[in-house]
Formats: structure tokens, sequence, C-alpha cells
């Protein structure tokens, strides 16, 4: 699982010039801790994965910590039929559509403030962006609201894909900034001795040397849009545009004492998140720190 | 840096750079920069969120400034942050030195300790409710009384359980951040310190600590930031309640809004909202001698 090629693209970050602490004793206070946090994340996890594979009445009698004996995908064939299958590819549409943009113009925005640092209008823009990591920008949601009625996008799903992109900028440009600075300089004048552009240094030199920086903003943006549910909430109105988080609230509150039905849409949206897990999380793991701790 | 900074590309390209920022901005512009002085805006109008949008003043600032709401939902907004707080960041940093350290424990709790990062809030709270239900949760189901209780049903446990579950759901990113912090420690500090025989415990308070701080300081501002938008959870969970028992700001904000159709006073708490982020972002810049963001596109 984790002997994908990510494995090898690495940020060098996080690896590097490092240094363990290291003492021939145990960690005990450390190796406890993480015991006991372990469990504490797995229990909810398995409990609703196996509950979800439950039948109403056996959820009722059975020890809620025991698989059942007689698992059934019921719950899922339920949740399915109720339209999942329409709010999946809606969030599919919504991540997809705002996190290429999201992650693209972040790109060029943060290369332009790296070679452009002696620029004035860049550091403005700069600490414009630095701004927006210091707000919480959920305070904003009700001009964005109105700006959405104002632009005839209300209950459509550009209505998310549009403020998801701007919410994604100020993260993402701080991110590929700093990545974008451990670029050598010396290769930026070597394009520059050869007569390239700043546009063709951009996508020749500066985004293939900084990959593994894109793939983690990417993921790290496809999961906050992803998992958005204020968004859709204000925004869209229609059974049609819901998105995974949105669908999963209403269908609870439809299904309420079905607990098995409810945990398997829990389970259901959550399983394309784990796939990805599954493939990407060194890269993502990784990454999500790199842009942190400098 | 100082070398870039002095780096002048050629005449040609050299106005091409800020249109590159452009795109990023216009987008960041239309829909963060224009809400964030819309939000103002609306703090002096009455609008019930579909009909015209009336300036009245400081109408709604007066209805939100005498009610006794608004500093109930800054109490329990401090109170989330502040235990939250206190709650994750030891349990952070010392994980983060966990996974940071050896091998073999990494390789085992890896895998399943960041799950909770990929789930959405809303699934979380769903699951968690389900699993907390006195009657046929968790604790019902294992006949254990003390785990049976009404956990979202009073006011002092419902807020409890908020702070655990969001711990639930963060502990892991800022572990991630702290053990990224901790591996960036010279090795030579930990072989001085041995070498002078210094302990475990000591090595962690004289040289993990201090040298953790701006990871502190970076970590403490996602966290306290991070708290005042704790809305999805809040609402699917409790939706504030029991009574207003866990009612924090963004909450408030969004019912105020659009339940009670109120968007000039929901406008006054999110313009509170925004100060109240912005103060604290300033306060924890200045306790870390520096701006955590900031520093890294300038520093170095």
């Amino acid at each position: 699982m984790t002997a994908t090629p990510t494995e090898a693209r690495q940020p060098r970050k996080t690896t590097g010039r490092t240094g363990r602490p290291r003492s021939r004793r145990r960690n005990w206070a450390g190796g406890l801790a993480g015991w006991i946090w372990l469990v504490i994340v797995v229990v909810p996890l398995y409990w609703t994965l196996i509950t979800s594979l439950k039948t109403q009445s056996r959820y009722y009698a059975t020890n809620p910590l025991v698989p059942s004996a007689a698992p059934t995908l019921d719950n899922y064939r339920l949740v399915i039929e109720s339209d999942f299958l329409r709010y999946f590819v809606n969030s599919i549409v919504v991540t997809a559509g705002a996190v290429a943009p999201a992650v693209v113009f972040s790109f060029m925005a943060a290369y332009a403030i790296v070679r452009g640092w002696h620029m004035r209008s860049l550091r403005a823009i700069n600490r414009l962006f630095l701004l927006g990591l210091a707000i919480p920008l959920q305070a904003t949601v009700i001009p964005v609201y109105l700006i959405i009625i104002r632009l005839h996008l209300y209950d459509s799903l550009l209505a998310l894909i549009l403020p998801s992109i701007a919410f994604a900028v100020p993260l993402s440009v701080l991110v590929l900034a700093n990545f974008i600075r451990d670029v050598p300089k010396e290769l930026f004048d070597s394009m520059r001795v050869d007569g390239a552009t700043e546009w063709t240094t951009l996508w020749r030199l500066a985004a293939p040397l900084t990959r593994p920086a894109i793939l983690t903003v990417t993921i790290f943006n496809a999961l906050t849009i992803w998992n958005g549910f204020l968004l859709p909430l204000i925004l869209t109105q229609s059974p049609e545009r819901r998105t995974l988080p949105l669908a999963l609230w209403t269908f609870q509150g439809q299904y309420g004492v079905n607990v098995p039905a409810i945990l398997a849409a829990v389970v259901l949206t959550t399983l394309p998140l784990l796939v990805l897990y599954a493939f990407g999380r060194r890269q993502l793991l990784s990454g999500l720190t790199a842009g942190f701790s400098r | 840096m100082t070398s870039l900074t002095r780096h002048r590309p050629h005449r040609g390209s050299r106005a091409f750079l800020p249109w590159l920022a452009m795109p990023a901005l216009v987008v960041f512009v239309g829909f963060a920069v224009i809400p964030l002085v819309g939000v103002f805006a609306l703090s002096f109008t009455t609008w019930d969120g579909i009909g015209a949008i009336h300036p009245t003043g400081f109408t709604s600032w007066r209805t939100v400034l005498t009610d006794p709401g608004l500093p109930h939902a800054l109490g329990v907004t401090f109170l989330v942050m502040t235990v939250s707080w206190a709650f994750q960041t030891p349990l952070s940093i010392l994980l983060g030195t966990l996974l940071a350290g050896r091998q073999r424990y990494r390789a085992v709790l890896g895998v399943v300790y960041f799950v909770p990062l990929m789930l959405s809030s809303a699934a979380i709270a769903i699951a968690y409710k389900a699993l907390l239900d006195p009657n046929f949760g968790l604790g019902a189901g294992l006949r254990i009384p003390v785990l049976s209780q009404d956990w979202l049903g009073r006011p002092g446990l419902a807020f409890g359980v908020v702070v655990f579950i969001v711990s639930w759901q963060f502990v892991p990113f800022h572990s991630l951040i702290y053990q990224g912090g901790v591996q960036q420690i010279p090795k030579s500090l930990y072989e001085a310190a041995q070498m002078d025989g210094a302990g475990r415990i000591r090595q962690f308070f004289s040289i993990t600590l201090p040298q953790l701080r701006y990871t502190i300081i970076t970590s403490s501002t996602l966290m306290v930031v991070g708290s005042l938008t704790f809305f999805d959870l809040i609402f699917v969970l409790t939706e504030g309640g029991p009574g207003d028992a866990t009612r924090v700001l963004a909450l408030d904000m969004y019912k105020r809004g659009f339940q009670a159709s109120l968007m000039g006073p929901a406008s006054a708490i999110a313009v509170i909202l925004v100060l109240v982020g912005l103060a604290l972002a300033l306060l924890l810049r200045r306790l870390g001698g520096r701006d955590a963001g900031a520093s890294q596109l300038e520093g170095a």
C-alpha cells in the first residue's frame, strides 16, 4: 500500500537535515499516550463500520463491539437507492472544479511572489493572502451568499466552486511559495540565459521541480472542499444540488432511528477519501506539515 | 533570500510577474476580500436574506450588543477554544515527539492514526451522535452506566463532548505538525545533552520544548483561529444545544442569519468573529516574536 511511487517523491523538507531525539531509554509517556490515543481513534471507526453491516434489529440486540454473525449490505443498498450516486457526482464536480483552478492560480501567484519579491505590488498581494490565514473566512458567508444571489448562481454547483477557490488560495500560495523558494537560483538564471520567459520558466522549471508540493496542495484542498458543509448548506437548496456531507446530514434527518443505515451512509461518503488515503498517505502526511513546520 | 531580493529578471518579463498573480487575486478579492468588507457594510443594514437591503445605521449593532446571547456565545467560543487548546497541545506534542522517534511505533500507529483527518465534520458528528445515544449507543450496548449518559442532552456533558470530538478530529493534524518540528531539531543538541548526562525528560524540557517554540505558535494559531470556525461539527452534533450550551459565535451567526432571517445582526456577529480572529492572530504573533506565516516567506 505504501510502496507506491509517491514514496520516492517525498518533499525534501521533511527528510533532509533532520535529527531525531535518540535515547537508549524508551519514551514511556509518549508510548503510552500513543497507544491510548490509538484505541480512542480506532474504537469509533470500528464501531461505525461493523454497525453499518448489521440489521436494525441486530443493532438493538447485539453487543455493539462484536461484528454481526450475518453481515448485511442492505443498509448500503438503501443509501445508494437514496440518490447518493448523484450526490457523489456533485461532490466530484465541485471538488475537481474548485481544486484545479485553485491550485493552478495559487501556483502562478506563488511563483510571481517568490520571483518578484522585489516588487512592492507582489509583496502587498502576499500580505493580503496572509491576512486570509488569520481571518476565519466562514465569517464572510453572508456577503458571499448575497454575491451568489446577485450573480444568479444560487442553487448551482458553480456557486460552491467560486468561494471554494477563494478560500483555498491563502494556504496554497503559502505552501507553494515555500517550495518554489527552494529551487536553486542558478536554475532560474540558466533558464533566463537561454532566453526563456517567466511563463516558460514557470511551467518548465518550477512546476516539475515542485511537483510533490503541488500534489500535496491538491490533496489538501480536495479534502477540505470534498468535506465542506457550510457553503452547500447556505448556497444550495434543491436535493439535486446536494454534495455528500449535506446529503449525509439530510439522510440522517430522514432515517433518524435507522442507525445502521445512517452509519452505512457515513462509511460510503468516507470511502473515496479512504481510498485516496490508502494510495497517497505518505504524500499527504509529509506534505501537510511541510507548509507549516519550517 | 537576500540574493533573491537583489536578483532581477530581465525587463521584458519583470512586468509580467504581477499578471501571474492576477487570477488568484481576482477570485480571492471577489469571494473573500469584498465579502469581508461587505460583512461590515451589511452589519449596518436590515435584510431578511431575500428582499431589499435597507441601511438602518446601528440598529443591528444595538440589537446584538444588548442581547445576552452575545456574551454567552463569546464565552462558549472562548471556552471551546481554550479547553480544546489546553487538551490538544500537550497531547499533540507528546504524540508528535513519539511519531518523530522510533520507526517501530510509526509503522504501527501511522496507518490508522490519521484516518480522522480524512473524514468530514458532518460524518464525524453523525457517527458520534449515534455512538453516544444514551439508549442505543455504545455505552448502553455494553451496559456500562458511566458511558450511557445523556451525553448531548446535558449542557456540561455536551460541551465536553464537543471538545473531545474536536480533539479526536484534529490531534492527528497537530501531531503531524509537531512531528515535523521535532524532526528538524538538530541531532547534535541531543548528543551534546546526552554527553552532559541529561536524561530523557530533561532533554525534552530543555531541548525539545524550547526548540519547538515556533511550531507551538504555528500550531496554536491554527487551533485558535480554527476553533472560531467549528461550525459543521457543532451544527450537526447539537445545533448549539442543549439550550444554548454549545452555541458558539459561528453558529450564532448562522442561526440569526439563515434561520431567523436577520442578516443585519448576523453580519454584526460575523464582524465580531473577524475581529476576534484578527486579535488572536496578532496576539499569538506578539507572543511568538514573529509571524508564523509571514516569517516563512520573509525569513529563513
